[in-house]
């Protein structure tokens, strides 16, 4: 197990006074939350900062953290001595819904930490808790609706009262038209209520990875769509991949790089169904030969053509 | 550990078809109603006008609920931190779209 340095991870000194780590926490919180954070390993390192911040804020917590601390270096092989814990005791606070490293577990255990369910179920007794779930689909199964397969880890309380997570693998009929944001909501696939009564319902929401032709947006789908100078400026059919399969786009004479193309309906199936827009890309043929160079000489012989006339040069 | 179910799930969108009461969003967020109608108060959560003397949100509600739940936890954010940081985080939403459409 590796040795965490909370000093580092929040960037403080090791005699930072409560105020200063808190500060420290929310500049970081923000910088790193994933709902709000553009940053690529924002999930994990706001787990990380939350982590540390639930031992430095805490004082018992952070005094025996402090304590063990002593000569060990982030990153360092590390087990806690046999009579860890000691004279400590830790009181749990703030409910998390994730899971914390295996370094704070051995420390804090299930006495570090609020029960993650703290609470819940006490706002409608009997019946079991909503579970939530988020989900990275492909494009296709929006775009066709069909079945996949989904492995969720769903948080569960040990004997030991530690919180750990299971897999759990579920198939699934994903609705045709799903648009990113939005939830499945499979009822009666939540959590079981200790005693009689009916499950919860499981929410699944939606996003989708990164298709490799089509960008997304909202319900409409975007496709860059390469054509020679020649097509965009003389017009043409072209052939063009859609989700639909592949149509013959006719490009409009005196079209230019950045045009846009607008296939209404051919987007998203939603009710009511995104449009599908071609934006055009000029390509260039190489001028590798000597009858492609000859060619472009041609061209610049046949055309006055300023490129850069308003920039002024 | 590891438990599979083998038949298929109907899912369908949840959006589309709920209308949900203060008390469902209670239940699916797991928070007191409380704190539901405080985010109405606040303009977190908008009441669709239903024919009813009880409110009534539309299925968009919970995900707008969860993530200003998760604002005002993780950032320790209070009511009215969250409903700024929710308008900031549109505007900012619809001036993406909009240099992407001008792109």
């Amino acid at each position: 197990m590796e040795f965490k340095d909370y000093y580092k991870v929040m960037g403080v000194a090791r005699d930072a006074t409560e105020a200063q780590i808190k500060q420290a926490y929310r500049k970081l919180a923000r910088k790193y939350h994933p709902d709000v954070s553009k940053e690529k390993d924002a999930e994990s390192r706001f787990k990380e900062v939350g982590e540390a911040y639930e031992v430095l804020k805490t004082p018992e917590k952070r005094a025996a953290y402090d304590q063990l601390g002593q000569g060990h270096r982030a990153g360092e092989d590390f087990r806690p001595p046999p009579d860890w814990g000691a004279g400590f005791e830790f009181s749990g606070a703030g409910a998390r819904d994730s899971e914390y490293s295996d370094f704070f577990e051995s420390l804090f255990g299930a006495q570090g930490r609020a029960g993650p369910r703290h609470g819940r179920g006490a706002f409608h007794p009997g019946r079991g808790e909503d579970h939530h779930a988020k989900v990275l689909l492909d494009l296709d199964a929006t775009l066709r609706g069909g079945t996949r397969q989904l492995t969720l880890r769903v948080p569960e309380i040990d004997a030991d009262g530690r919180l750990t997570s299971k897999e759990r693998v579920l198939n699934i009929q994903v609705p045709k038209g799903i648009l990113a944001g939005q939830h499945i909501r499979l009822a009666g696939q939540g959590a079981r209520p200790p005693g009689e009564g009916a499950p919860g319902d499981l929410f699944i929401e939606v996003d989708f990875q990164p298709h490799p032709l089509y960008r997304l947006d909202g319900r409409d789908l975007y496709l860059d769509l390469p054509v020679a100078p020649w097509e965009a400026a003389l017009g043409a059919a072209v052939k063009t991949p859609t989700p639909t399969g592949t149509v013959d786009l006719k490009i409009p004479a005196a079209s230019h790089a950045g045009s846009k193309l607008r296939l209404k309906g051919r987007g998203i199936p939603a009710s009511p169904p995104g449009d599908f827009y071609v934006v055009l890309q000029i390509a260039l043929p190489a001028a590798n030969d000597d009858k492609a160079k000859a060619a472009y000489a041609a061209l610049a012989a046949a055309l006055p053509f300023n490129p850069r006339a308003n920039l002024g040069v | 550990m590891s438990s599979s179910e083998d038949q298929a799930l109907p899912g369908a969108i949840f959006e589309e078809s709920a209308v949900l009461t203060v008390k469902d969003l209670s239940r699916m967020c797991a928070v007191d109603e409380r704190h539901i109608v405080e985010f109405v108060e606040e303009g977190v959560l908008n009441v669709v006008e239903i024919n009813t003397t009880e409110w009534h949100f539309t299925g968009t509600a919970l995900r707008r609920a969860r993530l200003a739940l998760r604002l005002e936890r993780d950032l320790e954010l209070n009511l009215a931190g969250v409903a700024l940081a929710l308008e900031l985080m549109e505007e900012l939403e619809r001036l993406r779209r909009e240099l992407k459409a001008r792109r």
